[in-house]
């Protein structure tokens, strides 16, 4: 039995069930059963080719599952998508911003799609390229950004419309340790933030993870713990239940 | 759900924006249509045009130039996203068709504004046709757009797209082209405007562009999908 306090109960953040995804002949993913809870944080951790990414766009409705059950906010993929819309941030492999646009100006486009009245989009956008010390160069075009400082926009980019549901695949690639720090106020733990990361980090991923899933090559969750996990700070899925 | 007319207007915004500041299509479609121009006035070696035949050289010649910014009209959106970033939003997938045929059409009207003048001077002796033949042109345009967008979703993910799209594009808009050279034909006569047969033209066109949108209202949603 799963003894995390809320991960039982209704209105679980995600819910999975026999999830599989195949990709032509190959299984990218196979029978994934989990759960995560409100206000929880799930690591995914796993080599490479091992699924993390598309179960991360398959809770972000961008990828339809092939098998099983997917309940994302009490809503159940890929037929009811429509209702996750706008409650979901993802920060994925791609920043998701256009090249010949500056940063200020992905924001706001962003804000519009979001439906975000514009004095408000205007105190967030000013708000959050502060946090991320990238106020000073909001007004020029991403595509003279380093990759730091394009990941520092696509994390403004993604919790803009301050979603419920965080995916994060790889968060802090390309960030300096100084970015890294200062991302965590926008996509770090937080009271009432439901997270699930994608790290290739195992330690530094452990510290803020309420549930660790380790995928192995085969799309499965694997029985075997992480060599580095500790056992009593946080829940294996493959091995707990 | 955000409003359509904001998300709308936000995604047409910045394809305009863009455009401006990279000129990555139009001065393309300028430069093909005014050597096409050229070409024919020389290789045809007339210095004035008239009927079906001006209506020709006038359409095949934007065709051509228009396919330019056909391909190009969504390759932001795969390469930079976008498709990622509205499916997340909460807003009608259909507004990324509306407003990608609105862009196009812009650019179409850019592209005409110039080239249209170019092949007036170049063919035409009387230019009493030009103040109809902004009917046609509008007409055309708006199922060119259309159709144009569709195919272009629809071949945007294949890496030999630059090729697909004329191949599908091509025989689709053969009756639009039909029409428009038919509208135009009688309006490019030696004589003077003739508008037999104009308005029956014109309103074939109107049908194309009625059944287009339609097909690419019901379908869009469906081409986003993975």
């Amino acid at each position: 039995m799963d003894d995390r306090p809320n991960a039982a109960t209704t209105g679980a953040a995600i819910r999975l069930s026999g999830l599989s995804r195949e990709y032509g002949d190959r299984l990218a993913l196979r029978d994934i059963d989990l759960t995560v809870a409100r206000g929880e944080t799930m690591v995914l951790l796993g080599p490479n080719g091992s699924g993390k990414s598309t179960m991360l766009r398959i809770l972000a409705t961008l990828l339809r599952p092939t098998s099983g059950e997917v309940r994302v906010l009490e809503s159940l993929l890929p037929d009811e998508s429509w209702k996750l819309r706008g409650r979901i941030g993802y920060l994925g492999h791609e920043p998701l911003l256009y090249r010949d646009l500056t940063g200020r100006e992905n924001l706001q486009l962003q804000a519009k799609l979001h439906g975000i009245p514009k004095e408000e989009a205007d105190a967030r956008i000013e708000h959050d390229l502060d946090l991320l010390e990238m106020g000073r160069r909001a007004d020029d075009r991403v595509t003279g950004f380093s990759a730091g400082m394009r990941q520092r926009i696509a994390i403004c980019r993604a919790v803009l419309h301050r979603p419920e549901l965080l995916l994060l695949d790889e968060p802090d690639s390309n960030l300096d340790p100084e970015g890294r720090e200062l991302s965590r106020a926008l996509i770090g733990p937080a009271e009432g933030r439901t997270r699930v990361l994608v790290s290739h980090e195992p330690d530094r991923a452990r510290a803020e993870a309420d549930l660790v899933v380790t995928l192995d090559r085969t799309g499965g969750i694997t029985n075997q713990p992480d060599e580095t996990a500790d056992p009593g700070d946080q829940h294996e899925a493959g091995a707990g239940r | 759900m955000t409003s359509s007319r904001e998300a709308f207007m936000a995604l047409l915004g910045k394809d305009l924006r863009t455009e401006l500041r990279t000129m990555r299509s139009l001065p393309a479609m300028v430069l093909f249509a005014v050597t096409t121009f050229i070409i024919f006035r020389y290789g045809l070696d007339r210095t004035t045009l008239s009927g079906s035949l001006a209506g020709g050289v006038l359409w095949t010649t934007l065709l051509f130039a228009g396919i330019l910014g056909i391909n190009r009209i969504f390759v932001s959106e795969l390469e930079e996203g976008g498709f990622d970033a509205i499916r997340l939003a909460p807003v009608d997938r259909t507004v990324l068709f509306t407003s990608k045929v609105a862009a196009l059409f812009i650019y179409l009207a850019v592209l005409q504004l110039i080239v249209v003048p170019v092949f007036a001077v170049f063919f035409l002796p009387d230019w009493s046709a030009l103040g109809p033949l902004v009917a046609v042109l509008i007409g055309a345009n708006l199922g060119f757009s259309v159709l144009g967008t569709l195919i272009s979703s629809m071949a945007v993910n294949s890496r030999a797209r630059d090729l697909l799209v004329p191949l599908l594009l091509l025989p689709l808009v053969v009756p639009l082209m039909i029409a428009a050279t038919a509208a135009s034909a009688g309006l490019f006569d030696a004589a003077g405007p003739d508008y037999d047969g104009f308005g029956t033209w014109l309103l074939v066109v109107g049908l194309y562009d009625g059944i287009f949108l339609l097909v690419g209202y019901a379908v869009f949603d469906f081409l986003l999908e993975d």
